[in-house]
């Protein structure tokens, strides 16, 4: 059977991205974001994940407002890299699983979770910048991706708690798959940011650094949270933190904090947290 | 209908939250905005951005918010950030000035309020 290993919440902010191409990941003011992810690379190479599951939203790469889904799972062997509007990053092709998505797809929407299911996808920066951020890269990746694209932008969204249980019901598809794949789960996006209005940049550390330690020790206390409590705490597109929720709801609770990291240079907190499962 | 999420119009930090209606009413903008992902429509709107609007269905009132670059206005007509922000790259607006505009700010002093504006 499969196993959840390993699940991951971080920033997808996109000018993470840009640094990287651009090479200032050695620079002082990228620094404290890029060194904290060593040892998490180190740690996920020693994990071997066969599978990462990268719980995503799209920003209008892939997706627009004609047909709008709430989930949506990729379900193809491999996924191209999309032009967000500023050229296409020069970055391999993500290999998917398909054998994997198929029974992932069938376990879920029989578990009452009524999917998108979608045979070509191209991925951008919500799943690229964790993805080059956890996984060191040549001319291929070390492991095969499933996206999973959730709507964080159109309201009404998905409830926390939703999110929460799509985690638990992606959890029994893993335990319910024939082979024995070891699966990373990682939830992206947030923290707090607020991009539109006058109060533009604006940040709530405090809130962000406590989110580190519910998610990490008390995942309950946050999905009950309405999207409106959650906006006032994180800002209109801080709401992303949603997504880390699938994350967790995958997760026991014996799993155990590894890594963690803040940093908020800018108008976005940049948080991370690694959880790793006693097997 | 259980818990309400979101109360029908409310305001997070001064802003609206882009909701149904928001979505319906920027549906023009937006779907010009997400064509800009595409590099022959990323000429095409430098090389004609009148006719490029037109193509789209733009409204007058929508037109001149566009070639004002007034990113506020074309948030209050439904325009979504994320879709916005394929227009200021072709116009040379970049997120963090539009960020200082809807702040009312220079550039450089919304980067001045910043923690590390290295990290830009």
């Amino acid at each position: 059977m499969g196993r959840i290993i390993a699940g991951i919440g971080t920033s997808h902010v996109p000018s993470i991205g840009d640094a990287y191409d651009r090479g200032k990941t050695e620079s002082a003011a990228w620094k404290p974001l890029f060194y904290a992810y060593v040892p998490v690379r180190e740690w996920l190479k020693a994990l071997k994940p066969d599978i990462a599951i990268m719980v995503y939203n799209d920003h209008g790469a892939d997706f627009f407002f004609d047909k709008y889904p709430t989930f949506a799972v990729g379900c193809a062997d491999s996924y191209a890299i999309a032009d967000e509007g500023f050229g296409t990053r020069p970055l391999p092709a993500i290999p998917g699983d398909l054998a994997f998505s198929q029974h992932l797809c069938r376990s879920l929407v029989y578990d009452e979770f009524d999917l998108t299911i979608c045979q070509e996808m191209r991925v951008e920066h919500g799943f690229l910048v964790p993805m080059h951020l956890c996984f060191e890269h040549g001319e291929s990746w070390p492991v095969a991706s499933i996206p999973i694209a959730v709507n964080v932008l159109q309201h009404p969204l998905p409830t926390a708690r939703r999110c929460y249980k799509l985690g638990q019901a992606i959890r029994r598809a893993v335990e319910s798959y024939e082979c024995d794949v070891r699966v990373a789960i990682i939830g992206t996006g947030g923290m707090s940011h607020q991009l539109t209005g006058k109060n533009f940049g604006q940040m709530h550390m405090d809130n962000d650094l406590d989110f580190l330690d519910r998610i990490e020790s008390d995942p309950e206390s946050l999905v009950d949270l309405t999207h409106q409590s959650l906006m006032e705490k994180f800002g209109v597109e801080g709401i992303e933190l949603i997504m880390w929720l699938v994350m967790r709801g995958a997760l026991s609770m014996n799993a155990k904090r590894i890594h963690r990291n803040y940093y908020a240079p800018m108008t976005t907190g940049m948080g991370l947290v690694t959880l790793e499962e006693a097997l | 209908m259980t818990t309400p999420q979101l109360s029908p119009g409310a305001k997070i930090a001064d802003s609206d939250v882009f909701d149904l209606a928001l979505s319906w009413r920027g549906f023009r903008i937006n779907k010009m905005c997400n064509a800009l992902s595409e590099p022959h429509h990323r000429d095409a709107c430098k090389q004609d951005e009148e006719a490029f609007m037109s193509k789209f269905g733009l409204t007058e009132v929508e037109k001149s918010l566009v070639r004002s670059r007034d990113f506020s206005g074309l948030l209050e007509s439904g325009g979504n950030v994320y879709f916005l922000i394929k227009l200021g790259v072709v116009t040379g607006n970049g997120l963090y000035y539009m960020g200082a505009k809807m702040r009312g700010e220079s550039y450089e002093r919304f980067l001045s309020t910043r923690t590390n504006a290295g990290a830009t």
